[in-house]
Formats: C-alpha cells, structure tokens, sequence
C-alpha cells in the first residue's frame, strides 16, 4: 500500500510539473509539442517489453505483448523523427 | 541490476522528458530538447531490455522492427499539411499499445489464457489477491479496467478522426439520442470495470469494458466535424498520455506515471487553449450543434451587390504602394499546398520595402500550430508569424490585409451580432484594416455555415480562384511593378 501512495504522489505531482511547463510552450511550437509529446507517450514501450516477454506465458499473452511492442515502438520511432525533421524548419532562418 | 538502481536510472528518463519538454518552450532550444526526450526514451527501454529476462525475444525483436519501419516510414514521408493525420494515428497507436499491455497484464496474471470465444464465456475462479495483497489487488483491477477502457476507446476515436481528417469520411453519424447514448456506453463500461474489480476471472466482463469503450471512441469522434478537429485531436493526445499513466499504476513503474501525466496535461492543456480560441465549452465541442438557436441570416442578403472582386494584378498594384501587410492563413492554404507561394510574396513584397506579418488564429487548421509548422516549412522565420493577441492591436495601421483559406476566424459577426451562434468568438479584426483582400474559391460558407460580412465590406475586394494559383500570380505581376 506504501508503494501506492508514493506512485500517487508522483503523479499529483506529475501533473502541476507538466501544467507549469507546457502553458510556457508558445504556440508557434503546438504541432511539435503534440508530436512530440505522442513520442513520450511511446514510454509504453518499457511496459510492453515487460509484457510481451515471459517466456512460459501463454501465446495470447505473448502475442498482445507483440502487438503493444509494435505499436509502442511506432510512437516511439515516428515521434521523435517527425518531431525532429518540423522543429529543424524552426531552427533555421 | 537492482530495482533500486533501475528505478534511479528511470527518474533519469523522466528528468531528461521534463528537460525535453522544458526546450520546447523556446524555438531555438527545441531540437535539443527532443534529442533529450529521445535520449531519455533510449536509457528507459535499454535498463528495461537489460532487467527482463527468461523472456521470449522473439516476439520483442519483431514487435521492435516492424515498430521502426512502420514509424521512420511515416514520419519521413508524411507532408507536413498531412501532420493532423500523422498526430491522431500516433494517439491512436498510443491507445492501443496501453490497452494491449493492460490486457496482456490481466491474462497473465490470471493464468489462464483462452485458446477461443467459448472458453472465454467460463468464468475462473481467482481472487484479486493474485493482483495484488489485499486493496492493492482491487486498485491494480481497477487501474487495468481503466487502462483498457481509455486505451480503446483513444485507439477507435483516434481511427475516426484520422478518416475525417484524411476525408475518407465526410459525413458525421452519431448515436440515437446523442450525449444521452454516449453516456450510457460509459456508465455501462464503468460497470464492466467495478464488475472485474469484484470477480476478476470474469473474462466475459473484461471482453465487455474492451466492446464497450471501443464502441464509444466510434461514437465520440463520429459527430464531430472538420474544423472542431484540434479540439479532438487535442483531447485523445491525453486521453493516450492517461492511459500511459494508468499503465504505469498496473505494472507499479514510476517512469510511465511520469511520461504519461505530462502527456495527459499537455492534451489536457491544448484543448483547454483551442475551446477557448472558439469561444465553446468542451461539452459543447463534443456533444453540441454549433448553428443551434440564432436567427438564421441570409447570405444573399448580407452579400447582394455588395461584394466586389479583383484580379490579382490590380491587388499587386495596392500591394507595391502598401506599408504595412498582414498575411492571415487558414487551413484553405493547407488544402492548397500554398505556403511556399504565400512565402513567395512575402519576399516580393518585402523586396518593394513593405513590412510583411502573419496573423495566425489558434484554431486556424485542423490541429494546434498547423499554419506555424506550414509557414516554418516554407522558411518564414518564426518571429513573424504572430499570435491573435499581439496582432490585433496592429491591424489599424495595416494597409492590406490578405486572407488565404481562412473564414470564421475573420467574421466580424462575432463581435458584433449578439445572436449568431459564433458570438463571443475571438476572432482576428481583419476588418480593421484599411483595405482587405480574401482570396477564396467562391461565396460559400466555412464550417460555422454562416456568411461573413466582411466579404461585403467596402474595403474588402474579393479574389475568386485557386489559392496558390492567385497568390503565384501576385507574386508575378507585382515583380514586374
């Protein structure tokens, strides 16, 4: 139960972090921000790794690892790389 | 490695998103801030990759794989007018990569895994104690349940929106009975979930939240038309930022609680920003009609031989003798693939010593950001595309205003006709002007299907046609001037 609380506080906590960053990002950066932000939400990944192995599951198991594995990394890969190729247009002047 | 070890280098990951998001807020810091992110992304999977094992890799390599191809492909080849479509397949993604790791999560731990429908319909007799020691058992089924409803229900409305935007569906279909039908699938989902809570081997109530939620993301979505999209859009990024989050209380991992709560505020943030830039509740986004109540107005009224209209040689000639032009972009620039002509004329005018900004709207598009992303593409510099608050004051000292593609963010009926249905709507005050060109196909009505009086102005002159063929032939006539 102690575990919990402290995963709770963590997220309370998360959540006034992320309100005071992102009111200061302008909107000039919003598309960035929302790709970027689906390559964060690609942190699935960690827990997809954690599902889709064990190794004496059984195959349904497996097999919904692999698809969260699939989809995790697309967000992941496809985030950061399109997040990247917009703001480089932003960069240069 | 210890658990203690990994989740330090976990709160790594995480410091290193919040960073990442923090250079976010500055143009100049971006890139570095999203190689920070990425950064972050890679220590998290690698100590992760490293802890698992008497793991089955092979599922995990081609998952990995597939994953990359299918993600560098899209984010290299999509069009930067395409990037709505782009983000909404990637909340999609997100969705249903929660909820087949909540799913995952909830067979393996019941132990059995049925081998077809039939088997499923049995129920198992567990308690929530394989979940977990006592209320911790009942918190992790009711986070998984959770979990599986937001994952699903983001992955269909994500579908939905992605065929609006792509328009592969233009019509909008919604329930029999509308909110009242959309809150009966959640109440009923709900229940599913309070029902696994109580009877975990209940495969049969599991399968329901799954049918349930992936019903009501079809639902949602259907109803709601193109340029209320950044709304949507914005709302299932953090749907799929909570349904990470809600992820993480399942598998008790602290860097998805962290990755996802900022997500889900970030989502959260943007629709709050786009509900306001419209003047509308979320509910009315998501549940209302936006013509309802108001005197209808008669567009032949508002326009009859009043409109004028130029071609875009005479506009050139107002152009060369202005002073100060104002640029106002909207998604009809987007559908024109424009912004490199629209650039184009920049330059030229910038080349006679006008002075040349951008009035950009905060709905203007299909999602947050759109026209800034597109002009960036065109390399205007990003200091002259500036917002609805700092522009507006300007506008009266403008000599030309030229309007591309956008509509209902330039009806002066907002501010002024207390009954229309966009009253109230902040809008930018292009009518302000001392002369206003719209170029635009025909008279018809943008999506609040009202006329716009400006087009009936005696300043305003509109420029019927094609929107990059007009501006491309601006551009022309007023490099030969």
């Amino acid at each position: 139960m102690e575990i919990l609380i402290l995963l709770l506080a963590l997220f309370v906590l998360s959540l006034f972090l992320g309100v005071e960053l992102i009111t200061k990002v302008p909107p000039t950066l919003h598309t960035p921000l929302m790709s970027g932000t689906n390559a964060v939400s690609g942190i699935t990944l960690v827990g997809a790794l954690l599902a889709a192995g064990s190794g004496d599951s059984p195959m349904l198991v497996n097999v919904l690892g692999f698809i969260a594995v699939t989809l995790a990394t697309i967000n992941v890969v496809g985030g950061y790389l399109v997040t990247n190729r917009m703001l480089a247009m932003f960069k240069r002047k | 490695m210890s658990p203690n070890l990994i989740n330090f280098i976990y709160l790594v990951a995480g410091v290193l998103f919040i960073l990442g998001i923090k250079g976010l807020t500055k143009p100049k810091t971006a890139v570095r801030g999203n190689l920070l992110s990425a950064l972050g992304m890679l220590l998290a999977v690698s100590v992760t990759l490293i802890t698992i094992n008497d793991v089955d890799y092979r599922y995990i390599v081609a998952g990995v794989v597939v994953g990359s191809l299918v993600g560098s492909v899209m984010a290299l080849r999509i069009q930067m007018t395409s990037m709505p479509q782009m983000v909404a397949l990637l909340n999609g993604f997100g969705g249903g990569a929660s909820l087949t790791i909540a799913l995952a999560e909830y067979f393996s731990k019941l132990g059995v895994a049925p081998n077809s429908m039939a088997e499923m319909l049995v129920p198992v007799v567990v308690d929530s104690s394989v979940f977990g020691v006592g209320a911790e058992g009942t918190f992790a089924l009711i986070a998984i349940g959770l979990t599986v409803m937001i994952g699903a229900l983001t992955l269909t409305g994500s579908f939905i929106a992605f065929a609006k935007l792509q328009e592969l569906m233009k019509k909008s279909y919604g329930l029999p009975g509308g909110p009242t039908g959309n809150a009966i699938l959640v109440i009923a989902a709900l229940a599913a979930v309070v029902f696994v809570a109580m009877d975990p081997g209940n495969m049969v109530a599991m399968m329901a939240i799954v049918g349930l939620a992936l019903l009501l993301g079809l639902f949602l979505v259907m109803p709601i038309g193109g340029a209320d999209m950044p709304v949507v859009i914005a709302l299932l990024n953090s749907y799929s930022g909570i349904a990470a989050a809600l992820a993480g209380f399942i598998l008790g991992n602290t860097v998805l609680i962290i990755a996802g709560s900022l997500v889900g505020t970030s989502g959260l943030i943007l629709t709050q920003i786009m509900c306001v830039a419209m003047n509308r509740s979320l509910a009315n986004v998501l549940f209302g009609k936006m013509a309802a109540g108001g005197e209808t107005v008669d567009a032949d009224e508002v326009y009859a031989g009043k409109v004028k209209s130029a071609q875009p040689d005479e506009v050139a000639l107002m152009l060369e003798i202005a002073q100060r032009v104002v640029i106002v972009p909207g998604y009809g620039m987007a559908m024109a693939q424009a912004q490199h002509a629209v650039r184009e004329l920049a330059d030229a005018m910038e080349a006679k010593g006008v002075e040349v900004e951008y009035g950009i709207h905060p709905v203007a598009g299909r999602m947050p950001g759109h026209m800034n992303v597109l002009l960036a593409e065109a390399e205007v510099p990003y200091d002259k595309l500036v917002e609805m608050d700092r522009i507006n004051p300007t506008f009266e000292d403008t000599d030309v205003v030229i309007i591309i593609g956008a509509n209902d963010v330039t009806n002066p009926m907002a501010r002024e006709s207390e009954g229309s249905p966009i009253y109230g709507m902040p809008i930018l005050n292009v009518d302000k002007a001392k002369n206003v060109i719209v170029i635009k196909r025909s008279l018809s009505p943008g999506f609040a299907g009202l006329p716009n009086p400006l087009f009936a102005m005696d300043h305003t002159l509109m420029v019927y046609g094609d929107g990059k063929k007009a501006v491309v032939e601006m551009t022309t006539a007023l490099s030969q001037a």
